[in-house]
């Protein structure tokens, strides 16, 4: 009998798992069950060319029916697994239909929820989410017709509406609950450029403000109140205040846990050897090899940790060694983040924030970490490689902005 | 529908239909065709769907824009007169029988 793969969450790390383990050479079953009623998707286009109107909905598909097909991956839509558990013949999941999946490997890939607002008129017509192209349809459906926009949440996909929102010629604002915008991704020197440059663009944007409740006229949102008073007029409400990591099947299978969230070790390996997990619902251990855990909500770890759990489901085991990045296209701001920044005590800032084009270096006791680079793709690029590379970048040679990064890559193992 | 082909490091060619509008690094990741990446879903981003444009087809196809340029030259394998990223050639009319080969390395 041929082994039986499942993996639950048609994400991008779940159609990842599935064509690196054909790409591996897993001859077995391999079967997607996602919940959504679509074939695997990317999101990333959902809060910025799919909301401008510039890419459609077949753009958006991952791959084509033929490619499922060649490669003998059954994907099953539409159906939430309810229940997970491993008997003595295998494991089973039963999804809300009712319909089971046996399965010999498990491979989790539940990604994450949205965090619901919890103040009076949450439940309001208009206050809208955006995780799901379900939920892209529905804005992109009530857009046209909306005059004002209020995004809470300065966050990445909060941000990306905005700008989508202030080029559509909407009255835009932006609540953010803490004193900087995307402070959980970059420093300081570059949530207050892109506070400058949103506010410049014509949005308006409030820092360390707390929604008091929601208004509405017949069921529908009319306006955000703030703690302070102040009220802002609004056809639609987009609630981007982070996610929740979905560990429920996770937490039935009595997995290790941390705050809701999957642990894994470098292998992409849960406590049961039998179960991997990727992407948005994992915690793992710093894929650089510096102290303590991450939790990477982002396009790449999807298709990095995919294929290391693609590895470690046919005992090929290959430790996640890959290079973090991020990118956030705003207005006409092309954001790119490279390593991770936590952590760091020294800052070096090239080019020219009032040109739109500089990126900023981050160091610990002289070792680079990480860059955010603001339409600066040459920079960007040279400290990915460096990264990759276990490279450095010497601080002070980075600090004349004239020379381009990519001269000044020392050490490492690979240098170009 | 116009065609492309890929001609893959080893020699192997494979030919597609496109959709219109459609980038030549879509229409490969889509059918599946290896060696080209893509990671970033055509955002310009990553320089993982790096072709070379086979010489009949390079003044059809045109130069990169300045980003572009700029991720090429970051890019994995050897940079070369015509060297694209192929999320940013959009199929055509003009370009059927299009011809690229895949980049070594992504």
């Amino acid at each position: 009998m041929s082994e039986k793969i499942l993996i639950v969450g048609a994400g991008q790390a779940g159609m990842q798992i599935a064509a690196s383990l054909r790409d591996d050479g897993f001859a077995g079953d391999v079967t997607i069950v996602g919940e959504e009623a679509y074939d695997p998707y990317q999101r990333p286009p959902l809060s910025k060319a799919f909301l401008a109107g510039d890419m459609d909905e077949e753009s958006l598909e991952f791959r084509n029916d033929h490619f499922y097909r060649e490669n003998n991956i059954t994907v099953v839509t539409g159906e939430q697994i309810q229940h997970v558990e491993f008997g003595p013949a295998g494991g089973v999941a039963t999804g809300t239909s009712g319909a089971t999946f046996a399965f010999d490997k498990l491979a989790l890939t539940t990604g994450a929820a949205p965090r619901t607002l919890k103040v009076d008129g949450a439940d309001l017509d208009g206050v809208l989410y955006l995780r799901h192209l379900d939920d892209a349809k529905n804005l992109k459906q009530r857009w046209d017709s909306v005059a004002n926009v209020v995004v809470l949440g300065g966050g990445f996909i909060g941000l990306e509406v905005a700008a989508v929102a202030q080029k559509a010629g909407k009255n835009v604002t932006v609540v953010q609950s803490g004193p900087r915008l995307m402070a959980r991704a970059v420093s300081s020197i570059t949530s207050d450029f892109f506070v400058q440059a949103h506010r410049a663009r014509g949005t308006t944007i409030h820092l360390n403000a707390q929604v008091s409740h929601l208004v509405g006229e017949n069921g529908k949102v009319t306006a955000v109140a703030l703690a302070d008073g102040t009220s802002i007029p609004a056809d639609i409400v987009m609630v981007g205040i982070g996610v929740t990591a979905r560990g429920e099947l996770a937490d039935q299978l009595a997995l290790d846990m941390e705050d809701g969230v999957i642990v894994v070790n470098e292998f992409a390996e849960t406590s049961n050897p039998n179960v991997v997990a990727a992407g948005d619902a994992v915690l793992m251990p710093h894929p650089l090899g510096h102290e303590g855990r991450v939790r990477l909500e982002s396009v790449q770890n999807a298709v990095d940790q995919a294929k290391v759990a693609a590895k470690t489901l046919l005992g090929q085991r290959e430790a996640y060694s890959a290079v973090p990045w991020f990118w956030s296209d705003q207005a006409d701001l092309k954001l790119q983040i490279a390593g991770l920044s936590s952590g760091y005590d020294q800052t070096v800032i090239r080019g020219d924030q009032s040109a739109d084009k500089f990126s900023v270096l981050y160091y610990r006791d002289g070792a680079l970490l990480a860059v955010d680079a603001v339409n600066d793709v040459s920079d960007y690029m040279a400290v990915r490689r460096a990264l990759t590379a276990r490279a450095n970048i010497p601080a002070e040679s980075a600090a004349d902005s004239s020379v381009p990064l990519k001269t000044l890559i020392t050490g490492g193992e690979a240098q170009q | 529908m116009p065609h492309v082909t890929y001609i893959s490091p080893d020699g192997t060619e494979t030919t597609l239909d496109a959709r219109d509008g459609d980038s030549v690094m879509e229409t490969a990741v889509k059918n599946g065709v290896k060696g080209i990446v893509a990671e970033c879903g055509g955002a310009c981003s990553c320089a993982t769907c790096h072709v070379y444009v086979e010489d009949a087809f390079v003044d059809a196809v045109g130069g990169p824009n300045d980003l572009e340029d700029d991720m090429l030259d970051g890019a994995e394998s050897e940079r070369l007169p015509v060297s694209r990223l192929s999320c940013q050639i959009k199929m055509n009319a003009q370009l059927d029988g299009l011809r690229v080969r895949i980049a070594p390395k992504q």
